[in-house]
């Protein structure tokens, strides 16, 4: 696969503007195979719109987007997808009236013929949550509605791997969630990026971040403030990183715009 | 790796557990909300009891038996569209009116045009497919609310089918092979097979997935639940066309009639068909996707206003196929076929049957079990009391106790969930 000295996904000088609002500003990211790069910031700081753009919703304006050593341009999300890329949003990625295997394969189902494959879909959806070690499902064919938050998320997040992705971004997946549910989905972020993908985890919670992190990437006002690894910083420093965009002699520097690539 | 292992187990291959386990495991779905038919088929068997009380003699006749099932038949081609509308969580108010509109280009192309029954029936199919083509696309390109649109359809498909029937009024339908779907019976042998091609069929497909499954190590039905199934179904089958197939005059009458009416042919190759359209096709998946969250649909890459149009599509030419029957049945077209209540009765057995006005949920079996409630409801109503006024009333009651078993379920299930 990738040669783990080398990022797997790199974003160099990315700059997007919605008509007079400049949301991000020359903001550089580095996700490594088999590390969880939390992204955080505070509201309106730029995270969605970064992810967006990777995920291909919507195009960047500048910066070069380098996946696998290679620059690609992103121009929709199936082609992200293709790349290996997969997003597992907040909300509104399950149909609640689907069971699990439907709900996992949704478009993209497996056919024989003009029928669906159910029993290949089936196969294919248990081995993936055995090789995520998921086992909080009764049955692959209950109806999603029937399932817990968490189990909802592991659902989500079980799809994005189905793909052979190497590349999965969570957004917020236990904004949602109690406390069992949360280290239930947490332990599964972790399970990804120790078979050796890339997780980019959005998160507003310190807690979260501190549990599974590795790196930690700070957007403050669409500049991105600092990419630090977890072991160097505090959980006050990150803190003041959100809210000020430094902290000591790390972060943005007053009047000091980043130096870009573009 | 800090794999936690929390719960159940992920489930073992092998049996799914036998006739208890299966019964409880119903239950179970039911109590979350996935009710389904039950309503439905708990009514109708209250029905036919309460109205065997009242007027066994009458209602119980094997002469109505066969009479239901004429009545009930274009309202569940009718319903049968709906449910594709209803999946996505849309409405079709014009439906009634489309069915008319193609039952006149029927009888006109026949009548007026000189055609022979194959083209003028493809004339009336094209008809319906146009109209749903028109419909889904305002309500999918443009946004309109689905409501709206057909509101107005409704009555703009009224005054079309005026001006396609013209001054006469009635346009009579005289070609033969359409004349007999309402109106012709099967032989006698014939129903017995066609019983026998429906319960082999049913018990074959339904163990070709039990083995299919077991050969790939997942949990599958269990043997002694599958037997249950296709007893049940085998029983129910034979005993109506038993009955179908029982001398329906009276002793004295020259002619007989007896045998399964040829209209439920039509509504069985509609039954099987559609349903494994929406089962068991990618299309019938992303159909219940659209309904049940319309945005996911759209991330996953589902072409959602294709898919919503081709709905439409369907719901309209189901209603020509239905406005053919009711041609077929009333010996012409008039215009008030399609007209007075036919919608909303296709609408209600839709509901009745199970499908939910929210989307997302419902099959096409629905529309034929709900289809049969609304039947008996106009059929047995009527030996009782004379006043339609209570007639009325009795099925609009049904239609709001369906609908609220609905949004109780509905409820249930969002409840159940988190």
């Amino acid at each position: 696969m990738t040669d783990p000295s080398q990022p797997l996904l790199s974003l160099r000088g990315i700059n997007k503007s919605f008509g007079p609002v400049h949301v991000l500003r020359d903001v550089d990211l580095d996700v490594r195979a088999g590390r969880v790069t939390a992204l955080v910031g505070d509201n309106g700081a730029g995270k969605s719109t970064l992810i967006k753009g990777v995920a291909g919703i919507y195009p960047f304006e500048s910066g070069q987007i380098i996946y696998e050593g290679k620059p690609v341009s992103i121009s929709g999300p199936k082609q992200a997808n293709d790349l290996g890329i997969e997003v597992v949003y907040q909300d509104l990625a399950l149909c609640d009236n689907l069971d699990v295997v439907h709900n996992m394969f949704l478009g993209r189902e497996i056919k024989s013929g003009v029928t669906l494959d159910e029993t290949s879909m089936e196969k294919r959806a248990a081995e993936t949550l055995a090789g995520l070690s998921v086992r909080t499902l009764k049955s692959l064919r209950q109806q999603v509605s029937s399932l817990s938050g968490g189990q909802r998320q592991t659902v989500a997040i079980a799809r994005a791997v189905l793909w052979n992705s190497n590349l999965v971004i969570l957004d917020e997946p236990t904004a949602a969630l109690g406390v069992a549910q949360t280290e239930q989905v947490l332990n599964l972020v972790r399970r990804l990026a120790d078979n050796g993908l890339g997780v980019v985890l959005i998160s507003h919670n310190m807690n979260d971040v501190q549990a599974v992190a590795d790196d930690i990437a700070c957007l403050y006002l669409g500049r991105m403030a600092a990419q630090v690894e977890k072991s160097t910083v505090s959980s006050q420093q990150v803190v003041e990183l959100i809210t000020t965009g430094r902290s000591g002699d790390i972060g943005l520097q007053p009047e000091t715009a980043m130096g870009g690539a573009a | 790796m800090t794999a936690q292992i929390t719960d159940v187990d992920v489930p073992a291959a092998g049996d799914t557990g036998g006739l208890g386990q299966a019964a409880r495991d119903y239950w179970a779905r039911v109590r979350g909300g996935d009710i389904g038919s039950l309503p439905a088929v708990l009514g109708l068997i209250a029905l036919i009891v309460l109205f065997g009380v009242l007027e066994g003699s009458t209602f119980l006749s094997i002469f109505n038996f066969a009479n239901l099932i004429n009545q009930s038949a274009a309202i569940i081609v009718l319903a049968m569209g709906l449910v594709f509308v209803l999946l996505l969580g849309e409405i079709d108010l014009s439906a009634g009116f489309a069915a008319g509109t193609c039952a006149a280009v029927l009888a006109v192309a026949l009548d007026s045009w000189g055609l022979v029954w194959p083209l003028a029936l493809v004339a009336a199919l094209l008809t319906g497919a146009a109209i749903g083509l028109v419909i889904g696309s305002l309500v999918a390109r443009l946004g309109i609310p689905s409501f709206v649109v057909t509101l107005a359809m409704f009555l703009a498909l009224q005054g079309a089918m005026l001006l396609i029937i013209g001054e006469g009024g009635t346009i009579p339908i005289r070609s033969e092979a359409i004349l007999v779907v309402m109106n012709g019976n099967m032989p006698v042998m014939g129903g017995w097979l066609l019983a026998i091609i429906v319960i082999a069929g049913f018990a074959l497909s339904t163990l070709a997935s039990i083995r299919r499954r077991r050969t790939a190590g997942l949990p599958a039905e269990a043997m002694s639940v599958w037997g249950a199934k296709v007893g049940g179904l085998a029983v129910l089958i034979l005993v109506a066309t038993y009955l179908l197939n029982q001398e329906r005059q009276l002793p004295t009458a020259k002619v007989t009639i007896q045998g399964v009416p040829w209209v439920v042919v039509v509504i069985l190759v509609l039954l099987v068909g559609l349903t494994f359209l929406l089962q068991r096709t990618a299309f019938g998946r992303h159909v219940y996707a659209v309904g049940g969250n319309r945005e996911a649909a759209r991330r996953a890459g589902i072409n959602v206003k294709r898919l919503m149009i081709t709905c439409f599509v369907f719901c309209s030419t189901l209603a020509a196929i239905a406005g053919v029957l009711l041609a077929s049945r009333d010996n012409s077209v008039s215009p008030t076929t399609g007209g007075a209540q036919t919608l909303l009765f296709a609408v209600g057995a839709a509901v009745i049957g199970g499908t939910s006005l929210f989307g997302g949920r419902g099959k096409i079996r629905d529309a034929v079990i709900g289809g049969l409630v609304i039947a008996v409801i106009a059929n047995g109503l009527p030996l009782i009391t004379q006043q339609s006024g209570i007639q009325f009333v009795v099925t609009g009651l049904v239609l709001l106790v369906a609908a609220s078993v609905d949004a109780i379920s509905r409820r249930r299930a969002a409840s159940t969930g988190r």
